[in-house]
């Protein structure tokens, strides 16, 4: 094994202290002298053109700052990928919680009223809202076609392989959406100065796609826009593009009047008007050979990127190629396509797309099982990709990956079989019936294709005036572990202690673009660039001759503290660099789609309620290969988070729309798993070879949502014999279909009788 | 959701807060919560929901757990509240404070007073609790982060130490 110190040990959660004790500071903790707070008024139809604003005279609407798209300084949009998005609609409005002016006060208790006292009329248009709307553009939202983003991946000729099929197996897979649910709303406070320009604090993921939003429309220069991560309460993607609009609003609110402006929103706001998870729908055709081999298939991938493009493409773009999941496919033709509907713009939660098409792999694979007559364990162990073998985009895996092997743990930690056998015998009798399920599944590590390239991240590493060292990256912690493991890296790699190293933090004017906090990056790249922008350090002081070979932390604290005293400021850069031989074609969507892949076998057992029609998940086994695991205790956290988030996908997060809009937008309606609904999350680590990332590691944070929801639909089916190809799966749709069941079977009786 | 607390008069109120006594000019249905983070400085306790459901607002009022977001400030007149700033012995943190920091309790730590307020208010009851009676202690408080099971190591361990300093 290896001989590090710190990297694989249990060190304490950097900003742990300050958490347990109530002082970590997040942005509604902070107030600013003179500061006013901000609210929004939207519109509140799906879709329409604005014909009058008009204000009631109740409220003393000289008291209160009013901004429409007109006080504009630069570009109406919310900066991202298409800038499609409007800040502040001015005319058209294209789903029904758009934001369309903004008020401040210094009573933030008065805002609520005011808010309900400007009306709005439209000519009201015509709107859509599922995917099935969009295609058939019985009205066109959305440029030409309604179609935000397509790709096409097609390896060998598909088209051949259907007459050499022993069974075409299809199926048409779909899951909902769902939000985020970070404890901590979004907010923003803006400050305005004319000399420094813009400074927004808030709760985000990605500083420098705020910073970039904020020179678009406030028409700004990069160095006057600051924009700082404060202590932020969970995040799972739901605060990577939307607080470029909210910190949008409040710099607009704040040039206006001239005062800091603070914008928290209440729990319904956030969950009415902020990004959720995309719908999506999957249809798998599928040509199998009499022995369980995949010869080739179909995969049509749709989501629902709600009214705007936003990260629609990048969403798909995952989502496509991970739609094969971890097998063997001689031949594929992936279609994928992001559609619009007059619906808040989804976006990115954990998986990214990934959690979808997987739920529909997975699914499918048990159902190519039922029809071959092979169990849902043969027909997985004859389609797992091997080393050498290529995935649906013809990448060779090199990684020394065994999925049996990981199948084979993961059946003895959950005692599968034992299992297997008990519930035949329990299901004879009784109203409760069990079932146990899997889910083999990987999860690419880092941005897509050429994304990493294009990203060029950068990367600091200082030696202090006292001798301490600090990381300088854009990477934000929120709860994943960023400061911890990222201190971990530059401490092993500097041998100093883990004490010796802290991050700043993020603060665009003090820290480098290292790129956005997403896609399960952070360790495996950035973690990297921290690795060589620490040796550079190293070799800056012993090219001084103040370091020797073998030093002490002691030394080496001694080392820095002589040279910023001798010359300044210390400090050490490192740059991405693709690692040597890969490729990326972007036009054909051909090549090493991910630098580095995590892999996983989970098993769920639910037992089902019929009386009540409710599911329990009683056991979870998580095992995965994610390469090194550089803390332990942190890495466990990481994965039963996201296990319990994704069993909150399956079975009780439900989003009720309608005319685009959430009508269940409270904890009250809207359920997440509490302590008493988990069962034990039992999570175990393979360490099977060594990859380009800090110190072996891969990416790990997503992993964990894509393979328990197709777990447990699998087990639903084991237990009660019916399929089920939707999420989430609530006892209401259990009770349908077991209903329609019974009336299907009463029905039946009197052909069998004759 | 923000109740309206432009009714009534603002009038006096004294109440003890972590041990100090305090008096605040608020209006008696503004809530606990607000009174505490806003005039109080006390900004641990966090609004999740607004509604008592999240329980990130969590604090100890006269020894019970309460949604701090769902108490009018009238009702804790005279009352002693235990919020998370009260929690530690000055720098030294208590024993589930160890235990959250060590167990990785706290993830994005937005939960963890009201979670570590909740457990406290837990072992005041119980001291060795068993899992299950953990799992029913914390329901009232939400967590996306864990999926709860660092949280419960955390509880369990911390009801050890209390045991073990308790004996010795």
């Amino acid at each position: 094994m290896s001989n590090e110190r710190i990297v694989g040990t249990a060190v304490p959660r950097k900003e742990g202290r300050d958490k347990v004790t109530g002082k970590a500071r997040y942005v509604d903790d902070m107030t600013l002298p003179g500061m006013l707070y901000g609210a929004t008024v939207r519109s509140q139809v799906p879709r329409g053109r604005i014909r009058t604003i008009s204000y009631r005279p109740e409220i003393a609407w000289n008291e209160f700052v009013i901004v429409t798209g007109k006080d504009i300084p630069g570009k109406n949009c919310v900066a991202l990928i298409e800038d499609d998005q409007p800040c502040l609609t001015s005319e058209f409005v294209n789903h029904p919680e758009e934001p369309i002016l903004l008020l401040a006060h210094p009573d933030r208790h008065l805002l609520r009223k005011a808010v309900e006292a400007v009306t709005i009329e439209y000519d009201a248009l015509p709107a859509i809202y599922t995917i099935e709307e969009s295609e058939r553009c019985a009205e066109i939202i959305w440029r030409t076609d309604n179609v935000f983003k397509t790709y096409l991946i097609e390896k060998g000729d598909v088209d051949e392989v259907w007459a050499k099929a022993d069974y075409i197996v299809e199926g048409e897979y779909r899951t909902g959406a769902q939000e985020q649910l970070y404890i901590e709303n979004n907010g923003m406070i803006a400050a305005y100065d004319a000399e420094q320009g813009i400074t927004v604090w808030g709760s985000l993921q990605c500083p420098y796609y705020v910073h970039k939003a904020l020179m678009a429309l406030c028409s700004l220069p990069a160095e006057k826009v600051r924009v700082v991560q404060m202590e932020t309460g969970g995040a799972f993607g739901g605060k990577e593009d939307y607080p470029s609009m909210i910190a949008g609003h409040a710099a607009l609110l704040a040039m206006k009047s001239g005062k800091p402006v603070k914008i928290v929103y209440d729990r319904m706001e956030d969950m009415a008007v902020t990004t959720k998870r995309h719908p999506s729908r999957t249809r798998q055709r599928t040509a199998v050979s009499k022995d369980g081999k995949i010869l080739g298939g179909e995969i049509d991938f749709t989501i629902d990127g709600g009214a705007y493009a936003t990260l629609s493409s990048v969403v798909l773009s995952r989502g496509a190629i991970h739609a094969g999941g971890p097998y063997f496919w001689p031949s594929v033709r992936i279609r994928a396509k992001a559609v619009a509907t007059n619906a808040p713009p989804h976006g990115a939660f954990r998986g990214f797309g990934a959690p979808q098409s997987l739920f529909a792999m997975e699914r499918h694979m048990d159902r190519i099982a039922k029809v071959v007559g092979l169990s849902p364990l043969e027909i997985r162990r004859r389609n797992f990709l091997k080393p050498g073998q290529t995935t649906t985009t013809e990448q060779i895996i090199r990684e020394p990956i065994d999925l049996d092997q990981l199948l084979n743990h993961a059946l003895e930690a959950s005692e599968y079989h034992v299992k297997k056998k008990q519930f035949a015998a329990h299901n004879q009798f009784g109203t409760t019936k069990k079932g146990i399920g899997i889910a083999a599944f990987l999860h690419g590590a880092g941005f897509t294709g050429s994304g990493e390239r294009y990203l060029n991240s950068v990367v600091g590493v200082e030696g202090c005036a006292d001798g301490s060292v600090r990381i300088l990256v854009s990477s934000t912690e929120f709860g994943q572990g960023t400061n911890t493991v990222l201190s971990q890296i530059a401490a092993e790699a500097l041998g100093l202690r883990y004490e010796d190293v802290s991050l700043a933090q993020p603060d665009t004017t003090q820290v480098p673009n290292s790129g956005p906090t997403v896609a399960s990056r952070t360790v495996m790249v950035v973690g990297k660039l921290v690795q060589s922008a620490a040796r550079g350090l190293q070799q800056t002081l012993a090219a001084r001759s103040l370091l020797g070979d073998n030093y002490s932390a002691d030394e080496f604290r001694a080392a820095c503290r002589s040279y910023v005293a001798a010359h300044g400021e210390l400090r050490s850069w490192a740059q991405y660099e693709a690692p040597p031989g890969i490729f990326w074609d972007d036009k054909k969507y051909r090549g090493e789609a991910y630098a580095a892949y995590a892999w996983a076998v989970y098993v769920a057992e639910v037992s089902v309620d019929l009386t009540t029609y409710s599911v329990a998940v009683n056991d979870f086994v998580a095992l995965q290969e994610v390469g090194r695991v550089l803390h332990p205790v942190l890495a466990v956290g990481q994965i039963a988070g996201g296990v319990a988030q994704a069993i909150g996908f399956a079975l009780f997060e439900k989003v009720v729309w309608q005319k685009g809009r959430m009508q269940n937008g409270q904890m009250t309606n809207y359920i997440m798993p509490t302590s008493s609904d988990l069962p034990p999350i039992r999570v175990l680590f393979e360490e099977m070879g060594n990859v380009h990332g800090a110190y072996g590691a891969k990416g790990i944070g997503e992993l964990p949502m894509d393979g328990p929801a197709p777990a447990i639909v699998n087990a639903v089916e084991d237990a009660l014999g019916m399929r089920f190809d939707f999420i989430p799966l609530l006892p209401e749709d259990i009770f349908e279909a077991i209903s329609a069941r019974s009336c299907e079977n009463e029905s039946a009786l009197p052909s069998a009788v004759k | 959701m923000t109740t309206s607390t432009h009714r009534g008069f603002r009038s006096e109120i004294s109440l003890t807060v972590n041990g100090q006594r305090e008096t605040v000019m608020a209006f008696p249905m503004e809530r606990l919560l607000d009174v505490l983070r806003q005039q109080l400085g006390l900004t641990g306790a966090k609004e999740g929901c607004g509604e008592g459901e999240c329980g990130s607002c969590s604090v100890l009022m006269n020894g019970a757990l309460v949604n701090s977001c769902l108490v009018p400030v009238l009702q804790a007149k005279g009352a002693s509240i235990v919020t998370i700033e009260g929690i530690a012995a000055g720098p030294q943190l208590s024993a589930l404070q160890e235990a959250f920091l060590e167990c990785n309790g706290a993830q994005c730590g937005i939960c963890t007073p009201g979670m570590i307020l909740a457990a406290s208010h837990l072992l005041s009851k119980k001291s060795i609790p068993t899992l299950a009676e953990i799992q029913e202690g914390l329901s009232g408080n939400l967590c996306r982060c864990t999926g709860y099971v660092q949280i419960f190591n955390a509880v369990a361990k911390a009801a050890l130490c209390g045991e073990a300093t308790k004996t010795s």
